[in-house]
This record gives C-alpha cells, sequence and structure tokens, in this order.
C-alpha cells in the first residue's frame, strides 16, 4: 500500500467517523425539534439530552480532523476546493457556529425558547445539505479552469440531479442513522415511549435512504460514466451493504435486538462509503486533481502518518473511558446520575 | 469584483475571525489551569470555598469554549478558503503541528466531556482533579502547535527553494524554526495572565457590587498572585522577543520603533506622532533599543532605510506596540501594589476606585492580546511567508468574498451577544451566597 493510499484510507475513515457522530447529532437536534411541534416533546426531550451533553464537542473535532488532514496529506486540494467552496462551505460553518454555540448557550445557560428549538433542529438539516454539494463537485463537471482561477459553475450545479439526489441522500441518512442510534440507546434507558417513537421514525427514513442511494449510482451513469463503470465493477460491495441494510429494518420491525440493528447499520454505511470511495479512486477532484499528483512530500507524509498513530494511541482509550463512564453508564443512561457541574 | 479587492475582503475576514477567536481561544487556553489550582487547592487546603470557585469557573468555561471551538473551526476552514494558494504551498512543510493541533483539541473535548459530567461521582475528589490535567495540557498544547504554524509564517525553514519547487522537506526544523520559542512562551504565558486577571475583574465586580463574601477575596487574592507571576514572566519573554525580532525580521522591530538608521547606542521612542517622516513628541529613553534588540548599550541596531519600499511594513505598528507594552507594564504594577497591600494592610487596596482598577484590568488584558497580535499579523506585512510568498499572491480569486465579510460579521456580533448575555445571566441568577447554602443543605441531608 502506498503512503497515498495510507493518507487517503485515514482520512476516509475520518469522514465517516463524522457522517456517523454528526448524523446522530443532527437527527438528534431535528427529531427534538420536530416533537416540540407535534408537543410530545415530553417523550424525547430527556433521551436526547443525556446523549448528547457529554460528547457534542467531541463531533466538531471529527470534522476538523478530516479537513486539517487532507490538506496536511493533499496540499493541492486547499488550492482547488479552497477557491471553489468559498460559498457553500462558508454558509455551512456560520450554520455549525450558530448550531454549536446555542447548543451550549441552552444546555448550560438555561436559554430557552421554542424558536432556538426550532431553529436549531432545522439548521441540522442545512449543513449536511450544503457539505454534501462538496462530493457533487467532486465528481467533475462543476468546475472550469480558466486564465484568472477556477470558476464554479453554479447554475449546473443547482440544475443538475445529481446535486439533488446527494442532498436528499445526506438528509435521509441523517435522520435514518439518528433514530436507529437513538431507538437502541432510549432502549437501554428502559424508555419505551421514546423508544416506540423512534423505531417508528427509523422504519419511516430506512425508505428514502436507501432510494436516494440507489438513485445516486444511476445518476452517475450520465454524469461521470468513469465512476460508474467503477461502481458496477464492485457491485457485490454494495449488495452487501444492501443486505445489512435489510438486516436492520428486520430487526427493527421484529422490535429484536436494537444495539445489533445499530451495528448492522454501521456496517452498511461503512461499506457504501469506502465502496463509493474507492470507486472515486484515484481522483480527488475529477479530472483535475488525483491523490498522486495532490500528495504532499515523502517527508511530511511519513511526519504525518507517525503523528497520527501517536495520536490514536492517545485517542482510542480515550474516546473508551468517554464512552464507559456516559454511554455504557447504565445509572447515566437511565438518568439516575447526572453529576454536571 | 477583482483580484485586489479579493486581497483586501480577504486581509479584512482573516482578521474579523481571528481577533474575534482569540478573546475565545485566549480563554480557553489559561482558564483550564485556573480551574486546576483552584481544585487543587480546595482538595489540599480542604476548603469548599476553592472547590466551588472550580466549578463555577467551569460552567461559564463551558459557554466560552464552545465560541471558541465554533469560531476556530471556521478559521481553520477559512485559511483554505481564503488563502489557497498559501495553503498549497506552505502546508506541505507546516501540516505536522497543524494535525498535531487537532489532536490536543480532541485530547481537551473528550476530557472536558467527562470533567463536566462527573462532579458528584468520585468518592474521591482527587481523581476528579485528574480528569482536568488532560483538558489543561490539551488546551494548552493547541496553543502550541497553532503558535507554531504562525512562528513559521515568520520564519519560514525546514525546506529549499529549487526551480521553484519546495525540496528536502523537514517538517521537524519547519516546526522549531527560531520564531518558535518566543513566540510560543509569550502566547502561553499572557493567556496566563489575561485569564487571571478577566477572573480577577470579576471577583472585585462582584466585592463592588455589595456582595463582601470572603469568597470573592479568595478569588481575588489568588488571581492577583496568578496574574501577576505571568505578568512578569510575559515581560521576560518579550525583552526576548525584541531580541528575536532583532536578528532574524529587523524591520518588523524598526517599523515598530521608528528607527530608520542603522546606528549603535539607539534610543527607543515610546509614544510620539509621525510627521512626514520625522519623529515628533516621541519620548527618547538612550540606549534602551540597543539593549531591548542585542542586550548591550551599544549594540548596532538595522533602521527601516536598509530595506526596499516595498517590503518594510506600515509604520503605524508603533502604536499597537506602546500600547501593548504600556498594558502590560500598568497590570503588573497593578497587581504587585495590591498583593503588597494586602500582606502589608494598606487599606487603600480594598477601596472601592482601586478595585475599579483591577475590574477594568480583565478587559485591558484582553486589548493587550489583540494589539499584541494586530502587531505580530501587520509587522510581518507586506509578507504572507516572510520572504517567500506576498501577501496579495496568496488570496483566492474568488469574487464572493465581501459577501461573505458580511455574513460572518452578523454571525460574530450574534455569538457575541448571545454568549455575554448567557453568561451575565447563569451567575446573577445563581449567586455564590445560594449555591453554598443550598450545598450546605445538600449535606446536611446526607448526613441525617
Amino acid at each position: 500500500m502506498t503512503l497515498e493510499l495510507v493518507g487517503i484510507t485515514v482520512l476516509w475513515l475520518f469522514l465517516f467517523g463524522y457522517v456517523i457522530v454528526a448524523s446522530i447529532d443532527f437527527g438528534a437536534g431535528f427529531f427534538n425539534a420536530y416533537s416540540l411541534f407535534r408537543g410530545n416533546q415530553h417523550i424525547l426531550t430527556r433521551i436526547i439530552q443525556r446523549y448528547l451533553s457529554p460528547v457534542w464537542e467531541v463531533t466538531n473535532v471529527f470534522l476538523v480532523f478530516f479537513f486539517v488532514g487532507i490538506v496536511g496529506f493533499f496540499p493541492k486540494t486547499a488550492y482547488y476546493y479552497g477557491t471553489v467552496l468559498l460559498v457553500p462551505v462558508s454558509i455551512a460553518l456560520v450554520l455549525l457556529a450558530i448550531r454549536g454555540s446555542y447548543y451550549a448557550f441552552t444546555t448550560y445557560g438555561g436559554l430557552e425558547h421554542k424558536r432556538y428549538t426550532y431553529l436549531y433542529g432545522l439548521s441540522g438539516l442545512f449543513i449536511p445539505a450544503s457539505l454534501s454539494i462538496v462530493l457533487t463537485i467532486s465528481e467533475g463537471g462543476f468546475v472550469t479552469e480558466g486564465s484568472s482561477g477556477l470558476e464554479l459553475d453554479y447554475w449546473a450545479l443547482f440544475t443538475s440531479p445529481l446535486t439533488w439526489s446527494i442532498v436528499v441522500l445526506s438528509l435521509a441518512s441523517v435522520l435514518y442513522i439518528s433514530a436507529v442510534f437513538l431507538t437502541w440507546y432510549a432502549h437501554k434507558a428502559q424508555d419505551q415511549p421514546a423508544t416506540d417513537l423512534l423505531r417508528k421514525y427509523a422504519l419511516f427514513w430506512s425508505v428514502p435512504a436507501i432510494i436516494s442511494a440507489t438513485g445516486i449510482i444511476i445518476e452517475l451513469k450520465g454524469h461521470n460514466p468513469e465512476h460508474y463503470s467503477r461502481l458496477v465493477d464492485i457491485w457485490w460491495l454494495f449488495g452487501i451493504s444492501f443486505l445489512l441494510f435489510a438486516g436492520t429494518v428486520y430487526l427493527l420491525t421484529k422490535r429484536r435486538a436494537y444495539g445489533v440493528a445499530f451495528g448492522l447499520l454501521a456496517g452498511q454505511f461503512m461499506i457504501a462509503f469506502f465502496a463509493y470511495g474507492g470507486s472515486h479512486y484515484p481522483y480527488l477532484l475529477y479530472p483535475y486533481l488525483t491523490i498522486y499528483d495532490g500528495f504532499t512530500n515523502e517527508a511530511m507524509a511519513t511526519a504525518l502518518i507517525v503523528a497520527f498513530i501517536a495520536g490514536l494511541g492517545l485517542l482510542l482509550p480515550s474516546l473508551y473511558l468517554l464512552l464507559r463512564l456516559f454511554l455504557f453508564s447504565k445509572d447515566y443512561v437511565t438518568g439516575k446520575r447526572n453529576d454536571h457541574a | 469584483m477583482g483580484n485586489a479587492e479579493s486581497v483586501f475582503f480577504s486581509r479584512v475576514l482573516t482578521e474579523l475571525t481571528l481577533s474575534f477567536h482569540i478573546i475565545y481561544a485566549t480563554i480557553g487556553v489559561g482558564i483550564p489551569l485556573m480551574i486546576m489550582i483552584a481544585q487543587w487547592l480546595g482538595i489540599k487546603k480542604q476548603d469548599e470555598h476553592y472547590i466551588l470557585l472550580a466549578r463555577r469557573w467551569t460552567r461559564g468555561f463551558v459557554i466560552t469554549v464552545a465560541v471558541g471551538v465554533v469560531t476556530g473551526t471556521a478559521i481553520g476552514l477559512q485559511l483554505s478558503l481564503l488563502w489557497p494558494n498559501f495553503m498549497e504551498l506552505a502546508g506541505n512543510v507546516i501540516a505536522l503541528p497543524l494535525f498535531m493541533e487537532t489532536f490536543a483539541f480532541f485530547f481537551e473535548a473528550i476530557f472536558l466531556g467527562i470533567y463536566l459530567y462527573t462532579w458528584d461521582r468520585f468518592e474521591n475528589q482527587k481523581k476528579h482533579l485528574l480528569l482536568l490535567i488532560p483538558v489543561a495540557i490539551g488546551a494548552s498544547f493547541s496553543a502550541v502547535f497553532i503558535s507554531m504554524v504562525n512562528a513559521f509564517m515568520n520564519a519560514p525553514q525546514g525546506f529549499d527553494i529549487v526551480d521553484g519547487q519546495l525540496v528536502n522537506i523537514s517538517p521537524l526544523l519547519a516546526m522549531f524554526n527560531p520564531a518558535t520559542p518566543t513566540k510560543v512562551a509569550h502566547v502561553l504565558s499572557t493567556a496566563y495572565m489575561t485569564s487571571a486577571f478577566i477572573l480577577a475583574s470579576i471577583g472585585a465586580y462582584r466585592l463592588l457590587k455589595g456582595s463582601n463574601h470572603v469568597y470573592h477575596k479568595k478569588a481575588l487574592f489568588l488571581m492577583m498572585k496568578i496574574g501577576l507571576i505571568f505578568s512578569v514572566a510575559s515581560a521576560v519573554i518579550g525583552d526576548f522577543s525584541g531580541k528575536y525580532l532583532a536578528e532574524y525580521q529587523p524591520e518588523k522591530l524598526a517599523a515598530a520603533e521608528w528607527h530608520f538608521e542603522t546606528e549603535g547606542e539607539a534610543p527607543l521612542m515610546l509614544y510620539g506622532v509621525l510627521d512626514n517622516g520625522e519623529v515628533k513628541y516621541a519620548l527618547k529613553i538612550p540606549y534602551a533599543l540597543s539593549i531591548l534588540a542585542h542586550g548591550t548599550p551599544n549594540a548596532e541596531v538595522i533602521g527601516l532605510n536598509e530595506f526596499a519600499e516595498d517590503e518594510i511594513p506600515p509604520l503605524y505598528i508603533h502604536y499597537l506596540f506602546d500600547t501593548m507594552v504600556m498594558i502590560g507594564m500598568w497590570l503588573t504594577v497593578l497587581s504587585l501594589i495590591y498583593i503588597l497591600g494586602v500582606w502589608r494592610k494598606w487599606s487603600f487596596v480594598s477601596t472601592g476606585w482601586y478595585r475599579w482598577l483591577i475590574v477594568l484590568g480583565g478587559p485591558l488584558a484582553v486589548l493587550a492580546i489583540e494589539i499584541g497580535w494586530w502587531f505580530a499579523e501587520v509587522g510581518r506585512q507586506p509578507w504572507v511567508l516572510r520572504g517567500i510568498m506576498r501577501t496579495k499572491e496568496a488570496a483566492t480569486t474568488s469574487g464572493n468574498v465581501d459577501t461573505m465579510l458580511v455574513m460572518f460579521s452578523a454571525l460574530y456580533l450574534v455569538l457575541a451577544i448571545g454568549s455575554i448575555y448567557v453568561l451575565t445571566r447563569m451567575f446573577r441568577k445563581n449567586t455564590v451566597e445560594q449555591e453554598l447554602s443550598d450545598r450546605q443543605l445538600e449535606k446536611e441531608g446526607e448526613m441525617r
């Protein structure tokens, strides 16, 4: 395995981590707002708060890690993506900033108002939508390189069905992942009403999630045939991913083994995510930038990988401790302990 | 929008984001250390007041951390969005400390979450104190790594340029460049100093506003002591920074001091105005610049006239330098007199007017941080990478930077108002007296 591949695999893994933890976070905010709107907030709020409170800052770090890492391993991405993404990423940044800070303001500062709960829930859906634009752009066809620099063709971008398929996929997956996780969490907390409600949401969102995922493969056939043919070559990976999806839905319908159901879901998304990423190889931005011509020098790559391994040595035990103390602590999950400063 | 406008708005937006971020970032670096000291004292002295100090500071700290995290994410991405050409070049050499900073940040985030939610969980409070150590270390090391990146921009090294290509790259040499020791040390000591003065000014304010509780007096005295220690440290490191500048970035020092002719026995100019290249109304301290630059009174200091016109920074940085130094000196004296006053029982240090001066100390320290960074950053203009890449070659070519500037300005306004409102409300609603008596009742309840 070359250093380039190690680099992109590490980054892709962290992006996957962000997709999962951020989906849980964004979806939780949306379900919380939706339950307020429907007048049954009492069922969900406590479960959601209890999970989110100790881990909210950690979510953000996965994203920071990814974008710092990609500029580190592939400095040319700063030039290509940095120039064209100014507007969509700035919008995502503003939303992330408002969302993150108002979470802290309401949770710790007691600043409670219905308006904020709605804003919080909705902003959580706009962020994945604005970030997923990056995936669309990476497929090529929206960026032109002229004499004055790179230009992003917004009109082509916003009229492309591919863009909207990816946006729909990101929204549906956010809500699906979140609902499945929270079903499991509510079940652990022995909170029957919350479990039932979230299970319903999970089953509901599984449908658009799988339809839009299939839709994108079809869209790509017209948009980027090269990528499409690579996808078809590894169709069996998507087949396995679909079987895992079916397993999750089956367990949810039968009200059985929610923990295993979430495990299958993580497997489903991981396989699909890596199959998609692998078929994108070797392009970072089609057709301008491949992982080979965008890669940093060997000395920096080695240093980054050493730093990465040392960092993981520090992080994994810490993350384990965090999960032990909260996610897997019976007293905490069931609400017998809070111990908040 | 032409390229010149893109450069201008990119500079303004970066300055705005950083100026806003460093307020919260400085607090984020310094406060964990203060919380740790308070908790440690509380355990050592078996004094409930210090434990409560740690607890209340922690609650406020979370709010500032939240704003620090989100604005930090913003500047992290803006580096690539606004300065893509710079990041493409520098990323090859300086990515390592940037990457390590995210680990430090990750480490801090995990343990802060744990610390916040385990207040009464452990029988042994020392276990809880142990959780704070990774928080404080993570916070300080983020500052160390990110200051290294900034130091690199001032003194780039660790690579060779052959035919426009970067070769022979050494990430470690880039991290430990000549600017690193003074930069990192000054950033850390001033962050601790500023946090101490902010917390002291809160204590003084509560005392002024009618509470005469011993809790506030303990907080005030502790913070003034820590503030004094770090302001002396900052001054000493500041002197080393002057020597660094004389050696490696003489144009920055010369511009800051309005030192035009290269000469020995150079005097230091305080205040004054610049009128057609003539310095007027300035206070001249003989030999002081030579001492600042090289440690001896007759050493030769390089003047601005040695540099090409388009390679010198704007001369207004003189005012920034003066203001920063004056505030530093003032805070050192203020805390020194307070501490002596408490020991020697001088009554004026507990009078209203002296306490108002202490209240003013926190905002002044923050102002000095801002001004110091403006000085450091404007002082390396016109370069983004000193001697290698000019700022105007580094900026984005995108035409939407002005709109983004408006959008981010609105964001920072909302965040500033929100955080100030939440913080004041948090503590006004729940006074120390109230919380102490609540805890007392809780304890008695347990004993029964």
